[in-house]
């Protein structure tokens, strides 16, 4: 496999050594890291990664967008949920209740890596018929128009499928995160029953004496 | 020219692999969910090669739809997270058995 690499130009090569050790380096990250933020932190390093595979590969659409909604939006709603939540302390790895677990993960990871690279590198291909929706390359207008043509005529049924979906996930993130108004079983609690407003207490012994001034005055009179 | 696909397939596979692995051992729920991300990110770079490789923009569409399922997945996944933590304060993978039917 050493023949493509030297085949490709050398700008090529090192584009591509230094996005894979980018990404590769990220997602180790995002495994090994205690704290969560830096698990975000480091996905988006990786996300950064593919974008620039992405550019390699003449998907310059895809990459903006990657590093759009991937890194822009989806890491920020991640890290937005850490803070919210406040489980930005660090976990301890050593810690494992289920001992085999651990194990049992990694030789599942190399058994199927294994499987992964033999299929890629050591089996002969079969591959079907070449640019059944469309040429990606060599087009008018890039691949924006290539694509944008393919997604509003051949995927144009999916992509309305999709807008539903989107609709259903909106509606059911909100459902999902109101605040429970039914009854609280026992044993359960509602940390945001009584949520802390440092004014409460002020305004309350306001209306209090206005209460009291009040009954006062028909008292007096 | 860009580089064989192969290597690209390859680096995909091992950023999968990687993944998995993150998901089978991490026990923070919001770990997990970025170890699917880069399951997912690995998915769309295989998509995007074969579509370079057979010269074909039906790959790049899907990666398109791929970005579309993967934040509506992330959006309800991390209500879930934020509704249970709200009962249990805590957010691991075991103190999700209360969603046991």
């Amino acid at each position: 496999m050493v023949t493509p690499l030297l085949a490709a130009t050398t700008v090529d090569a090192l584009t591509f050594a230094v996005a894979a050790a980018i990404v590769l380096s990220g997602a180790i990250g995002v495994v090994v890291a205690r704290n969560p933020v830096h698990s975000a932190l480091m996905l988006v390093m990786t996300l950064f990664g593919v974008a620039v595979l992405f550019v390699e590969q003449q998907a310059n659409f895809l990459a903006a967008v990657q590093v759009i909604v991937y890194a822009g939006a989806i890491v920020v709603l991640f890290l937005f949920v850490i803070m919210f939540l406040g489980v930005d302390r660090e976990e301890s790895l050593e810690k494992e209740p289920l001992r085999a677990q651990r194990p049992l993960a990694v030789g599942l990871m190399a058994l199927g890596l294994a499987g992964l690279l033999l299929m890629g590198f050591g089996a002969h291909w079969a591959v079907g018929a070449r640019s059944v929706a469309g040429a990606s390359q060599g087009q008018s207008g890039g691949d924006v128009a290539a694509l944008g043509r393919s997604v509003f005529t051949t995927y144009l049924f999916a992509f309305e499928v999709t807008s539903a979906l989107l609709v259903i996930a909106v509606v059911g993130a909100v459902v999902l995160a109101r605040r429970p108004g039914g009854v609280l079983g026992a044993g359960e609690t509602d940390p945001e029953a009584e949520p802390f407003d440092p004014d409460a207490d002020i305004e309350a012994e306001a209306a209090g004496d206005i209460e009291a001034e009040a009954a006062g005055e028909e008292v007096s009179s | 020219m860009s580089l064989s696909g192969a290597w690209y397939l390859g680096l995909a596979a091992v950023v999968f692999s990687i993944g998995a692995l993150g998901l089978l051992v991490r026990r923070n729920v919001l770990v997990m969910f970025m170890c699917v991300e880069l399951m997912l990110n690995a998915a769309n770079l295989t998509f995007v090669t074969f579509s370079r490789m057979l010269d074909d923009i039906g790959g790049q569409a899907l990666v398109f739809f791929t970005l579309v399922v993967a934040a509506a997945e992330v959006v309800v996944g991390l209500g879930i997270v934020v509704a249970i933590f709200r009962r249990r304060r805590n957010a691991t993978a075991d103190d999700f058995h209360i969603m046991r039917g």
